[in-house]
């Protein structure tokens, strides 16, 4: 087995793990540094549950080497929050009702805010083509959708 | 009192949906304790074999691996139903379907726990396998369980109410049909776990992602030998459920027995796969159904028959089958009705609950055969069914009570708000609209297993603080049971839902609450809470207006004040209030519980389908389909449901959506397919539920019938918006393109065949011919209950 | 997280030399990985059991795409398919092609070269392990029988990739790089007909770019699917022509993908097109000779039969598309 010592940047803070080479990002993230926000629904990159942000771009935590992410800048939806104060997406999704079970819900929000973070306003359809990666078996999506559209709005 | 409401119907947060959004939640996954072992099962790899031996002595032998335990290790049975313990946590000298669990490990890690695996040597004597529900009928198969061979019939059932002869006498137009709808399963996003941590106390705690801490702990009593007393199950916030963890499962008497030998907690968490085959997701179900009708659209008599391909172990299936008969007549008036349903093992997963348990399919039988009578009689499909709409206040041949019912203010809304009458037959070719009803019950009459306590104990605690803790065994499912309960009290007390401790789910710590399932937790955890704060309201009331010296009817309870009517100023604010209480009478601990009223009917098999209120749902689907690919796109959906009394009008409406999505995904997409008896993509990827894409707008309309004996009115929403989807898509696509597709999914391939088969010049259908000649023995004949007037 | 991937060592050189020396050790047995969206779950899987991953995302050389001096778009192998289905220099069919690929999220990692190098697809082998041990392992899975095709003696593992059929319509060539040095080779020569010898490039060899000439014409790309994300192709079809001015086709290339082991080329109806103009007529009869000598087998969703049937359908649209005024 190969290890090796990684330097992670996640949420802004830099980890130093030991890890083998073949051990995934959610791997390392959900039992090596307790992260446990972020899901799991296949392990395969079927249904979105482990999304997380590389260098603000959504990827799948289990389709994604540790060691293929050393340096790079990771969020996770421990990050989402700044200081405490909850990530307008974060509040629109509570008042909207964007999550039933909420297992879906961290790696729903991690891929709006990275829609938002690129588009100021998305429509509908922005929103559904930036989702689709994203597989929710509760809500039927459109409170998911209505609240990615109010936090789109609380933004500006 | 007061008449307006503090809290009650309002779009308020879910109570615990901050922890939800900032990734806090604790999944039975997300949960560990120090010493965690990984535990792992292996499956079987044939459908139906002898086990001649099992060798475990190489993954014994290696490093790090704490225990391995096989089928004797775990020889008591258990069946979720009483009547039904045939099952084992690991296989007994034979597997019965391609996943069945045979043996276990725990290991120091996850690697470890797969090379041990590897390492486990089953000598299996495979035997004729039966797979589907012809050979499940046939003489000549192995029986699966039993010796021998025979017919695998698990349970069959014919039962005739009123005389059904004599309503097709009467028929002026009878129809015959057949429709098969197909199985499928919850694919829940949270695969199920569980920790299991033994103690050194002798007491053996189970964090489970299950529907059912109750029914667990008493499966988990038997099979382990262990008192009650000594084990505590805590069911952890469900990634979603469904029906999906709604009995005991293997992996978590093996994670129990493994934490048990090795003296550490011992986690497992079930591969996408694994969940696949644990599965007890809807039964395949193939449906005969004879109809007959008045000139005027009347319904004189029905005779429905189905038969259930149950896989093969029981689970629910005796229930499961009960339903496919049970609801039909909650919605229309059936003076005459027969059943006849049978159910046969397999060799595959086991069919179980799943939203609707039971009755989507017969829905979708009765609604697509219904708008082809109203083609047949010239009629139209709303006209149709408000002549044989149910009424409030009614009962039903087959003993139904019915109580409140908004089920023709529900067709009349989605009508409306879809300009149905108007648009229906009138689109332009490839695009078409659907009606269909469904109705739903709010909890099953009778639990599982027969006792006469409660189904349901809340308790209410209030501290010198004000402080106010809410226990329940109640378990969130995501459903929304906690902000439920929490709304009910805060609504009795005057306070924010968001002020209340939640405390449910928990053997150890909380009342009784039987599971979420069979749509029971609002109606009776709700009355069960409206008893417990009802009986603090009367005592903080009764102490303040002994201090006021006012009548205590003239108290009011709001924004955190008890003040006299009026003068909202006036009075103490909610902790003095409480504290005022507490002096002149003691703690203030209260309790209430719920029992349902007796409701069965004087036959075998009238507790299911009894409930004491039901639910109604109607719907509208707009689709537009591609006549070469046979794509079906759903553009819209109107779904009005009677929800009795809406206690969180955002919860109820993302129940609706809810059920409206998994609908569509059971109507054109989802299916729990096997090639013989292998399932034919255990995955995420074969087994396609709907994305984002998939889903269109949804209007959601509430409607309030305001139930008699539910809290504030309430009644079910978790399952009954899903059951009208189904044949609303069906009948939509046959509007669109004169095809029936009399089979569940309306995959595409269906769609072109159909097509092809219509452009040929034949009828455009496609679906089953007939069902098995299968002799279910003369009907058991049930007189109409008393006062019960045929249309 | 149950399914978990086997030991090995990744290792990412810097430049395609050093990959290339790496890959050509005997030592190891090694894979290339690009995004590892293909590979990873073949080996939680237990599909394949690599000792070495060779990463080739240390390589900048090998991401972007540029224009070259001919006007040629060259495609470096290690760019994400998010970037190069936004991309404005590439053939709009190729961003259609590379926008409907998988999911957003793994757009975001898996790669050009990983896509043109897709090991073929099968649902007789990309399944868990105990599925495949309840079947009997099959052809590709070193077992003896092709489930597909029992009688048969080979592997009827499909094609799945999005590109591939694109990138051959519209006449693109890759350019491969290994210790024997580099060549250039025509897309449609990179495939083999057999679901197991599906590549015709050696294990060691790297692709490292996709160049797609810059008269290719205009070229579509119809892709059928049960759900509008996530899913594989249920059938590919890509087109590319030009035409003159009156409209007479000129020169064709249709390419029917995800239904055999290799991307097939429609030649005979590609003959029938050239020197006709695309009427309605035309296009479908066309359509139906495209479809004449192609068998899908039933080892993917819906069945041989329905995609039998779309083939012609789907043709039909694209060809539809090549004379579409909208362009
Ligand atoms: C849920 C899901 C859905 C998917 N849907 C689609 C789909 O719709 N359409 C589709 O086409 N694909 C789909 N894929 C497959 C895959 O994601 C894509 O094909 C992707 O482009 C592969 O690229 P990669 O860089 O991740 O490949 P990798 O996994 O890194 O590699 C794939 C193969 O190519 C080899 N390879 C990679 N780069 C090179 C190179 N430069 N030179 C030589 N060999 C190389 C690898 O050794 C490996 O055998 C899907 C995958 C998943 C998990
Ligand atoms: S866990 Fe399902 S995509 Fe990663
Ligand atoms: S809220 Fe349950 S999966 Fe999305």
């Amino acid at each position: 087995m190969t290890e090796q010592v990684l330097s992670l940047q996640v949420n802004g803070v830099e980890h130093r793990i030991l890890t083998a080479d073949h051990r995934t990002l959610l791997e390392v993230l959900r039992e090596d540094m307790a992260m446990v926000g972020t899901k799991h629904g296949c392990d395969l990159g079927e249904c979105g549950a482990c999304t997380v942000l590389l260098d603000g771009r959504p990827v799948l935590a289990c389709l994604v080497l540790a060691v293929q992410v050393a340096g790079r800048t990771i969020t996770t939806i421990e990050g989402m929050a700044e200081d405490g104060i909850p990530h307008p997406l974060q509040t629109a999704f509570s008042e909207k009702g964007a999550a039933q079970c909420g297992y879906c819900t961290p790696a729903m929000l991690l891929t709006a805010r990275a829609l938002l973070d690129e588009v100021q306003a998305p429509g509908p359809d922005d929103i559904r083509q930036a989702l689709a990666g994203n597989l929710c078996r509760c809500t039927g999506y459109n409170k998911i959708i209505e609240a990615v559209e109010a936090a789109a709005g609380a933004q500006d | 009192m007061g008449t307006g409401h503090n809290v009650l119907g309002r779009a308020l947060p879910r109570v615990d949906s901050m922890e939800q959004v900032t990734g806090a939640t604790r999944f039975a996954d997300d949960l560990t304790l120090p010493g965690t072992l990984v535990g792992r099962q292996l499956l079987s790899t044939h459908p139906h074999a002898l086990i001649v031996g099992i060798d475990t002595s190489r993954a014994e032998a290696l490093d790090g691996v704490r225990a391995v335990i096989t089928g004797s290790d775990l020889p008591i049975t258990y069946g979720i139903l009483p009547v039904s313990q045939d099952e084992n946590a690991l296989a007994v000298d034979r597997v019965r379907y391609v996943g069945d669990p045979v043996a276990a490990v725990a290991a120091d890690n996850a690697e470890i726990a797969e090379r041990a695996l590897s390492l486990i040597e089953v000598d299996y004597e495979p035997l004729a396998e039966v797979v589907d529900l012809e050979q499940g009928l046939s003489e000549d198969r192995p029986l699966i369980h039993g010796e021998g061979s025979g017919r695998n019939v698990h349970r069959s059932v014919a039962l005739e109410f009123g005389d059904v002869d004599e309503g097709f006498g009467v028929a002026d137009h009878i129809r015959e049909d057949v429709f098969h709808y197909s199985g499928n399963t919850h694919a829940a996003l949270e695969t199920h776990c569980v920790l299991a941590s033994y103690d050194a106390s002798g007491k053996l705690t189970l964090w489970s992602s299950t529907q059912v801490p109750h029914y667990l702990h008493r499966s988990l009593e038997r099979v382990l030998e262990l008192p009650a007393g000594r084990i505590r199950v805590v069911a952890t916030p469900n990634g979603g459920g469904f029906g999906g963890k709604t009995e005991p499962f293997s992996h978590e008497f093996v994670a129990a027995k493994l934490s048990i030998l090795t003296g550490r907690p011992v986690r497992i968490n079930l591969s996408r796969e694994e969940v696949f085959y644990a599965h007890r997701g809807r039964h395949p179900v193939l449906m005969w159904v004879r109809t007959g009708f008045a000139s005027d659209g009347r319904i004189t008599a029905m005779h429905f028959r189905s038969f259930l391909d149950g896989g093969a172990y029981s689970s629910y299936g005796i229930v499961s089958l009960y339903y496919t008969g049970a609801l039909q007549t909650t919605t229309y008036q059936i003076p005459n009705y027969r059943f006849e349903g049978v159910r046969v093992f397999t060799n595959k997963p086991a069919c179980g609950p799943k939203r609707g348990h039971g009755t989507p399919q017969p829905r979708f039988a009765v609604e697509c055969q219904l708008d082809r009578a109203a083609e047949d009689l010239d009629m139209d499909p709303v006209g149709i069914r408000l002549v044989n709409a149910v009424e409030p206040d009614s009962s039903t041949v087959n003993h139904l009570r019915i109580t409140s019912c908004g089920l023709r203010d529900c067709i009349a809304k989605v009508a409306g708000a879809s300009d149905f009458t108007a648009r229906h037959g009138r689109l332009p070719h490839g695009q078409g609209l659907g009606l269909a009803v469904g109705a739903y019950m709010s909890g099953a009459g009778l639990p599982i297993y027969w006792n006469d306590m409660p189904q349901s104990e809340v308790q209410v605690k209030v501290d010198r603080g004000g402080g106010v803790t809410v226990y329940s065994m109640a378990t969130d499912v995501g459903q929304g049971s906690t902000t439920m309960l929490a709304t009910v009290v805060a609504e009795m007390l005057g306070l924010q839902p968001s002020d209340l401790a939640m405390v449910t789910a928990d053997t150890d710590l909380t009342p009784v609450d039987l599971g979420s399932y069979s749509s029971r937790v609002t109606f009776m955890a709700g009355n069960a809470a409206v008893e417990a704060a009802g009986k603090v309201r009367d005592r903080v009331v009764r102490a303040v207006a002994e201090k006021l010296e006012a009548n205590p009817s003239d108290l009011v309870l709001a924004d955190g004040r008890v003040s006299v009517a009026g003068d909202p100023a006036a009075g103490p604010d909610w902790s003095e209030a409480v504290r005022m209480a507490i002096a002149t009478e003691g703690p203030l601990i209260e309790s209430g519980s719920y029992r349902a009223p007796e409701l069965a009917g004087p036959y075998k098999g009238s507790g299911v389908g009894i409930s004491p209120a039901y639910s109604y749902s109607a719907c509208v689907a707009q689709v537009r389909c591609d006549a070469d690919t046979g794509m079906v796109v759903v553009e819209r959906v109107w779904l009005a449901h009677d929800v009795g009394r809406a206690i969180n009008s955002l919860l109820v409406e993302g129940q609706i959506e809810g059920g409206v999505y998994m609908g569509l995904g059971e109507a054109l997409l989802e299916e729990q397919a096997f090639r013989g008896g292998l399932h034919r993509g255990p995955s995420l990827l074969d087994y396609k539920i709907p994305t984002i894409l998939e889903m269109p707008p949804v209007e959601s309309i509430i409607v309030e019938s305001v139930d008699p004996e539910g809290p504030f009115g309430a009644k079910e929403v978790g399952q009954g918006p899903l059951l009208p989807v189904v044949p609303a898509v069906a009948n939509a696509v046959h509007d669109a393109l004169g095809v029936y597709i009399d089979e569940v999914p309306i995959t595409p391939d269906r769609v072109v065949a159909a097509l092809r088969d219509l452009a040929r010049g034949g009828s455009g259908r496609f679906g089953p011919e007939s069902v098995p000649d299968f002799d279910f023995g003369t009907p058991v004949r049930v007189e109409p209950p008393e006062g019960f007037v045929a249309p | 997280m149950t399914m978990r991937l086997p030991n090995f060592e990744f290792v990412a050189p810097a430049s395609v030399d050093e990959a290339a020396r790496l890959l050509s050790d005997p030592g190891r047995s090694s894979l290339i990985v690009g995004g590892g969206t293909d590979l990873f779950p073949k080996m939680k899987r237990r599909q394949a059991v690599p000792t070495t991953l060779v990463s080739l995302s240390g390589v900048d050389e090998m991401r972007g795409v540029r224009v070259d001096a001919a006007g040629n778009c060259v495609i470096g192998a290690s760019t994400l398919l998010a970037d190069l289905a936004t991309s404005e220099v590439v053939p709009s069919a190729v961003a259609t092609a590379a926008a409907s690929i998988a999911s957003p999220q793994i757009r975001n990692t898996a790669t050009v070269g990983g896509n043109l190098c897709l090991d073929t697809r099968c649902n007789y082998i990309d399944m868990p392990e105990t599925w495949r041990e309840a079947s009997g392992h099959c052809l590709k899975d070193g077992g003896e029988t092709c489930w597909v095709a029992p009688q048969g003696d080979r592997c009827w593992a499909i094609n799945s990739s999005d590109l591939a059929p694109v990138a051959i319509a519209l006449g693109g060539s890759v350019r491969l790089m290994s210790t024997r040095g580099e060549r250039l080779v025509p897309v449609g020569d990179l495939y083999g007909d057999d679901g197991i010898d599906c590549h015709t490039m050696a294990a060691d060899e790297i692709l490292v770019e996709l160049l797609i000439p810059s008269d290719g014409g205009r070229a579509t790309y119809r892709k059928l699917r049960r759900r509008g994300s996530i899913d594989f192709p249920l059938l590919g079809v890509a087109a590319a022509g030009r035409f003159d001015p009156d409209g007479i086709c000129l020169e064709v290339r249709i390419v029917i993908g995800a239904v055999t082991p290799a991307p097939v080329r429609a030649t005979e109806a590609e003959e029938f097109l050239i020197g006709q103009r695309l009427t309605e007529e035309v296009i479908v009869q066309a359509a139906d000779i495209a479809s004449g000598p192609v068998r899908p087998q039933d080892n993917t969703d819906t069945g041989s039969r329905y995609r039998k049937w779309m083939i012609p359908v789907f043709v039909g649209r694209a060809l539809r598309d090549l004379v579409a005024d909208d362009g």
